[in-house]
């Protein structure tokens, strides 16, 4: 078989794959997007393309005031990006721990994260509750319905699943980097923010957006802490908002569904390059 | 040999100075002093502020914050002042953090699981015993008295009692009775019946105004329980008593009316003849969920089936997010692919990952409707044929791998897209000079390069899609249901929402100590299934030698 039919053949496999991967990937999306401009506002009438297409399920999501969809839309943004924030920091520590320190407990502590990782949850809401509960007796910014204790919960979770994801990716930093500035007269917290920290960056935008995702759609803990219409997130409100009618308010759930992914998106496809080179450098050794 | 160095940086620091020069040597130290005040500084301000916090926990009783806290502040302090531990101020914050938030849920869930808490015991003993003891009774002989209201501008009233023998008492609800009110200054003069013609900021009743708010005066309460008072009749207010008491020394409430004696059984008041009290609370019941769970649910129920399925579905949940997101990335990280169109293919394929997931399962459920549902439309059109992915088996658990399909792909696509760019080019160039095939070089050197550096992404997977409650619950809420089971089961179920159904849906409210009692189970078998594939794997060697 000639070269240039060999890469015929592969081009023609690779067309054909990606067509069919790539319908996969869009329908449900396209569909949403139908379903948004329809306003017929029904999963039974729905066609993919609307007879009459209009914004006016995105008016409607927007102006309705009992349920304050931008608000909820800030609400989320911030608790996320605090979240994530905080989880990077967090988990950069410990990794650097992990991978640059030889001490008692090592192996073990790295053993139950692991362990802790695939504990069913499911019933922790009820302690959680509970410990917000208590604390709110005190601290109220950090009690139930506060944004504080959605927080504080979410943070609990930092020294996880990520720690070894980011102690892989420390790992493969030459331990000579830090060690020559540690010999020079640095402290190793000096060392960790001037020489790693700037190497790992990609892994540490990585991190955080994973966070980022994932306290942004969380509808669970949210749902148990938060009370009131003006704190939640947009997960819980739309959530809220939807459940049970979701087959009679379809186009105003889809209209929702789309500019809550918008966030996400935008994020997602600006540190796109970034978060790939991190996943690549995280699985090189040395 | 960095074994030893990587013990800290000051020995290595103090080892290298041989070679270096005074100044060398002093300007750190110099360093270190602004280091050690600062470092003080902070922990001074988290110990005032641990004590404050500790101090209002310990005076209400809340004795787990307490010890937590305490926990915490101690260990903190330990770590920070202790040189050898300093690894371990890495690791603080995000401890801490786990300690309250990861580990005490855990412990709770285990204590509960230890209990019959459920719906029904929602109270501690503490609580049950003080709103029992809040009951009262009417006696028999009881003391009766005539009463006379008075009704204030706002609609409050207080009354005035005379008993039999001449006793002269005031009431208000929730206040408790004052004996001899004829001296309280507010008390207007009494007329001759040694009833006061006012009282200060109240009217008094006539006997027909009396008889128009009887219904209402009825209804109150005066006095603080346990001593109350209750107007009976228009004429008659009969003082009500104090029915239960807790013997702190026998453990148990005695009923002082009947002289019956209730001993706490189980979580519930009981006495000898069986009678029992209400509201109920939670105690500790030993391993009676665990029992109920192995002789009764596991052997009766569907129980094996479910746990095969679960295993069935975290392993093809894994296997086909996996096989797909590699087939995506090797082809697409083929040189004949332009890598601009590389990248905007990635885009569209990463997609599904950036949209919350609650809403791309209801949005498969929708388009799945088997009478509605785009789909099963096109499907219809096309084959004649309209799958019922809500009502058989079969395709419940397809349409449920399909959605998950959608759902885990990506993220596969971008790890091993990732780990497929740092498998160095030279071996897979090396094997080809010696004529390996394409699919040779793939399945022999890629491959297995591959799965050392994603095996333990694809291990936290299994993991998570064991406990993958939310894309079986959203989807067909484990539907549809499997016949003749003892409690409603569905044959999409997993072990999780098997154990969600058990515990909330089973037709008596939440039974947390039961469901406490499945979860520590799943736990168990998950901690072994886990452990087992990391020693497969290899990776706590791979632990113990990468430095």
């Amino acid at each position: 078989m000639s070269r240039t039919r060999q890469r015929k053949i592969k081009l023609s496999i690779i067309t054909v794959v990606g067509i069919i991967a790539i319908i996969y990937a869009l329908f449900p999306v396209v569909w949403i997007l139908s379903a948004s401009l329809d306003p017929s506002n029904s999963l039974a009438t729905q066609r993919f393309i609307p007879s009459n297409a209009s914004l006016k399920n995105f008016v409607e999501i927007l102006s309705d005031p009992v349920n304050p969809y931008l608000h909820w839309m800030l609400n989320s943004l911030k608790i996320s990006s605090i979240t994530s924030i905080l989880t990077v920091f967090i988990t950069s520590l410990g990794a650097y721990a992990f991978s640059r320190f030889r001490f008692r407990g090592r192996r073990s502590l790295l053993g139950t994260i692991l362990l802790v990782q695939v504990f069913p949850n499911m019933l922790a809401v009820v302690a959680l509750f509970l410990i917000i509960q208590q604390i709110g007796h005190y601290i109220p910014s950090m009690g139930l319905n506060s944004h504080g204790g959605l927080i504080l919960v979410y943070l609990g979770g930092s020294l996880g699943g990520n720690v070894w994801l980011m102690k892989g990716f420390f790992d493969s930093i030459p331990r000579d980097l830090d060690e020559a500035a540690v010999i020079d007269g640095a402290s190793h917290w000096q060392a960790f923010r001037y020489v790693i920290l700037p190497l790992v960056q990609p892994m540490l935008v990585v991190i955080g957006i994973l966070t980022f995702i994932g306290t942004y759609g969380d509808v669970i803990l949210a749902r148990v802490l938060l009370k009131s219409a003006e704190q939640y997130t947009l997960a819980i409100g739309l959530w809220m908002y939807i459940q049970g009618w979701y087959t009679v308010k379809w186009g105003l759930f889809a209209a929702g569904a789309l500019m809550g992914a918008i966030p996400v998106l935008i994020l997602f496809y600006l540190l796109q390059d970034l978060i790939v080179s991190g996943l690549i450098q995280g699985a090189v050794k040395g | 040999m960095s074994q030893k160095r990587g013990l800290g940086g000051k020995p290595s620091f103090f080892f290298s100075l041989g070679a270096r020069s005074i100044k060398r040597l002093l300007a750190p130290l110099s360093d270190a002093l602004p280091r050690i005040v600062f470092r003080l500084t902070c922990l001074a301000i988290l110990d005032g502020f641990a004590l404050w916090f500790f101090w209002k926990t310990v005076i209400d009783g809340i004795w787990f914050l307490a010890a937590a806290i305490a926990i915490i502040t101690l260990g903190i302090n330990v770590i920070f002042l202790r040189e050898d531990l300093h690894p371990f101020r890495w690791l603080a914050p995000g401890l801490a953090l786990m300690l309250l938030m990861v580990i005490y849920p855990i412990a709770y869930t285990i204590y509960t699981a230890f209990t019959n808490y459920s719906d029904t015991n929602l109270l501690t003993k503490q609580q049950a015993i003080s709103a029992i003891e809040k009951e009262v009774y009417l006696p028999e002989g009881g003391i009766s008295y005539k009463w006379t209201a008075f009704r204030s501008s706002e609609g409050k009233f207080i009354i005035w009692l005379i008993s039999e023998d001449g006793q002269m008492l005031l009431a208000k609800p929730e206040e408790p009775i004052q004996h001899s009110p004829q001296n309280n200054p507010d008390v207007g003069t009494l007329d001759q019946e040694n009833i006061p013609l006012t009282i200060k900021g109240y009217q008094r009743l006539s006997r027909i105004e009396s008889v128009r708010y009887l219904q209402e005066l009825s209804d109150i309460e005066f006095g603080l329980p346990p001593d109350t008072i209750t107007i009976r009749s228009l004429d008659v207010a009969a003082q009500y008593e104090r029915r239960y008491h807790f013997d702190r020394l026998k453990d148990a409430i005695i009923d002082l009316e009947t002289g019956e004696t209730y001993r706490a059984v189980e979580g519930t008041f009981t006495s000898s003849s069986g009678i029992t009290l209400s509201p109920s609370f939670h105690a500790p019941i030993g391993w009676r969920n665990f029992y109920r769970l192995f002789a009764g649910v596991a052997i009766q129920g569907p129980l094996f089936r479910v746990f095969i399925w679960t295993i069935e579905f975290a392993f093809l949940a894994v296997f086909t997010t996996f096989a797909f997101g590699l087939l995506l990335a090797v082809l697409f990280n083929d040189p004949v692919i332009h890598p601009s169109y590389r990248k905007a293919i990635r885009s569209i394929l990463l997609l599904p990952y950036v949209i919350p997931f609650y809403l791309s399962i209801l949005t498969w459920r929708g388009m799945m409707n088997p009478h509605v549902g785009i789909i099963n439309k096109i499907l219809e059109s096309l084959i004649k044929f309209s799958p019922p992915w809500l009502s058989d088996p079969g395709w419940a658990k397809a349409g449920i791998l399909l959605i998950n399909l959608w759902l885990g792909f990506p993220y596969m696509l971008l790890i091993t897209t990732g780990a497929l760019q740092a498998i160095p080019s030279e071996i897979n160039d090396a094997a080809e000079i010696d004529g390996a095939s394409e699919w040779q070089r793939f399945w022999y050197i890629t491959l297995p390069l591959l799965l050392i550096s994603v095996g333990p992404l694809l291990i936290f997977s299994f993991a998570f899609n064991f406990n993958n409650f939310n894309v079986i619950y959203l989807f067909n809420s484990g539907g549809p249901p499997m016949p003749n089971t003892p409690s409603p089961v569905g044959h999409t179920d997993i072990l999780i929402s098997y154990s969600f159904r058990l515990a909330f849906e089973g037709g008596r409210g939440g039974d947390y100590g039961f469901a406490s009692a499945i979860t520590i189970i799943i736990f168990i078998v998950l901690a072994i299934i886990t452990l087992f594939q990391f020693r497969y794997a290899r990776i706590w060697e791979e632990l113990s030698e990468n430095v």
